[in-house]
């Protein structure tokens, strides 16, 4: 009955058969599973949580780690607060996800005086349980995703969708231990951490502000077998003397487009490794993973058949598979076509016999896996009193995939010297810094003649 | 202005604009503790493509990530050599 086809009840179940020898680590906390499958991290509790719509915002993410584990097949939707989400957005996130409990280990009372009806205490301890049989429900998972006004969408997953890549890659390695550069709160992380917890292998977690060589230092100690994260967060660990302390057997990259450059660099780095490169998005749900090495992905992929099926239109990549994420909550907005095709948004050309990515469609910028809308930074730029037109656009990075810059028309068409033009720019920059987060500040600012318009009528970003 | 010197004031700029304060700036530093994050080496990164026409990592055929202040320096004086 343990077929990779097996369906899974809930996470902790699982775990509770095999829990031998395996631990969540964190960068100040580990606790072994078979620890925590007796006990709580959450009090007494998860009882009262059952059945309830939880939004889980906490700023720790070993305590996010252990209250998923708990919540999951007890409460009847689990929102996942990403701890970098803007605080303005969380009423938003209340009323559409229609939470009705909150665990948190922070106080969110100053910020919503009317009202979160039921607060939990999330903790790094855990303490024997009293909550021996709870029913099992299935629980509804939420991942939230910037739409392009930057309002948070809610993306609904079940234990299932977000499995599906899992179970099909066949019997899980005994004894492998998981890291990740992601955060187990986005996509990309969550895929890791359930990995880990359902196949039988342990996991060690990142940190928010912890230096990258103390992250690889940990990871290090851990004998970390598989390690996944974007070729941004890749290139990072590259740069730090402690990427020799790692010996992975498998390096995963998704989340970014990955270049020739770091998948060759990884590959002579970890000779070891088996380096594979994979493409998901929180709605499409994990589509491929390329193993060959090589920059983007065979055309023989673009299939009608299989588990994961793959087309190209109007140069978008369309995905269907039981991997897709099953709605939007709280708005109308339909997350597949009629056929059940998720539309991702990411732009691919064929050329030779694969194709490559070319970016976003919307224009969205992504740097280092922060997400820019162009127009966001037009607005500050358009604001300053020297500027008359501008046109934000995406240039490639080889350290954080893509950075932010700008061709900017100034209001006057005096010719300024060059010792002008570099006090204007500096000037603009500057003005952007105030009003800007530092990854959406112009990482270089051009003055230029006049900006090319379209037959729209809107400016042509023409991206590097 | 020789590529030492325009990478060392571009450093220099970044650092000044964010208010961070580099530590002696000897080709051992390691990069990632220069008080530049990944963020402030991708910038630099892109300043220096316009200050010298070029970008030493992108679709080059070396195989590593500059680790320290040389390494990074010395990229770009090899680019420049053999442009």
């Amino acid at each position: 009955m343990k077929g990779p086809k097996v369906q899974i009840s809930c996470i902790r179940s699982r775990i509770a058969q095999d829990a031998n020898g395996r631990f969540i680590s964190g960068a100040e906390h580990t606790v072994a599973l078979r620890e925590l499958i007796g006990g709580t991290s959450l009090g007494g509790s998860l009882s009262q949580l059952a059945g309830r719509s939880v939004l889980l915002a906490v700023t720790d993410q070993f305590s996010a780690a252990l209250a998923m584990i708990e919540l999951d097949g007890v409460a009847s939707r689990l929102i996942l607060w990403p701890p970098e989400s803007p605080i303005e957005h969380l009423p938003t996130v209340l009323s559409k996800g229609a939470v009705d409990a909150v665990v948190t280990d922070h106080d969110l009372a100053p910020l919503s005086a009317d009202g979160i009806p039921f607060q939990v205490r999330a903790s790094v301890a855990i303490t024997p349980s009293a909550n021996g049989h709870l029913d099992t429900q299935a629980t509804e998972w939420v991942l939230l995703t910037s739409g392009t006004t930057g309002v948070p969408k809610l993306v609904g997953h079940d234990l299932m969708s977000l499995t599906s890549a899992i179970v099909n890659s066949g019997e899980p390695e005994a004894g492998a231990v998981w890291g990740t550069f992601y955060d187990i709160r986005r996509y990309g992380g969550l895929q890791i951490f359930l990995r880990a917890l359902l196949g039988r292998a342990s996991l060690v977690l990142s940190c928010a502000g912890e230096p990258v060589a103390d992250h690889l230092l940990r990871l290090a100690a851990h004998s970390v077998t598989h390690l996944t994260g974007t070729p941004s967060h890749w290139r990072r660990a590259l740069m730090s003397p402690a990427a020799r302390t790692i010996a992975p057997r498998y390096v995963r990259l998704s989340g970014e487009i990955a270049d020739k450059t770091i998948l060759n660099s990884l590959r002579a780095f970890y000779p070891n490794a088996a380096v594979a490169h994979a493409y998901a998005s929180t709605e499409a749900g994990v589509g491929f993973a390329v193993n060959d090495g090589l920059e983007g992905f065979p055309r023989e992929f673009i299939a009608s058949d299989g588990d994961v099926q793959i087309k190209v239109e109007a140069g978008s990549l369309l995905i269907r598979s039981r991997g897709t994420a099953v709605h939007y909550i709280g708005e109308k907005l339909a997350l597949k076509d009629a056929e059940g095709f998720v539309d991702t948004g990411d732009m691919v050309e064929l050329r030779g016999d694969r194709y490559h990515f070319l970016g976003r469609r919307s224009g969205m910028i992504n740097v280092g896996g922060l997400k820019v809308h162009p127009e966001e930074v037009e607005a500050a730029l358009n604001r300053h009193r020297a500027v008359g037109m501008c046109c934000v656009r995406s240039r490639r990075s080889p350290i954080t995939g893509s950075v932010v810059v700008a061709d900017v028309v100034l209001k006057t068409d005096e010719n300024h010297s060059n010792e002008q033009t570099v006090e204007v720019k500096h000037h603009i920059l500057n003005y952007c810094r105030g009003m800007l987060s530092r990854h959406m500040v112009p990482a270089a600012l051009n003055i230029v003649s006049s900006l090319s318009v379209s037959s729209t009528g809107k400016i042509s970003r023409h991206n590097e | 202005m020789s590529v030492r010197s325009t990478i060392i004031s571009e450093m220099q700029r970044i650092a000044e604009a964010e208010e961070k304060n580099l530590p002696p700036l000897t080709d051992d530093l390691v990069l990632l503790q220069s008080g530049l994050d990944s963020l402030g080496i991708a910038i630099l990164v892109a300043r220096l493509e316009d200050a010298l026409g070029l970008d030493p990592f992108t679709n080059s055929d070396d195989l590593f990530y500059p680790v320290t202040l040389g390494d990074f320096i010395t990229s770009y004086e090899r680019a420049e050599s053999s442009n």
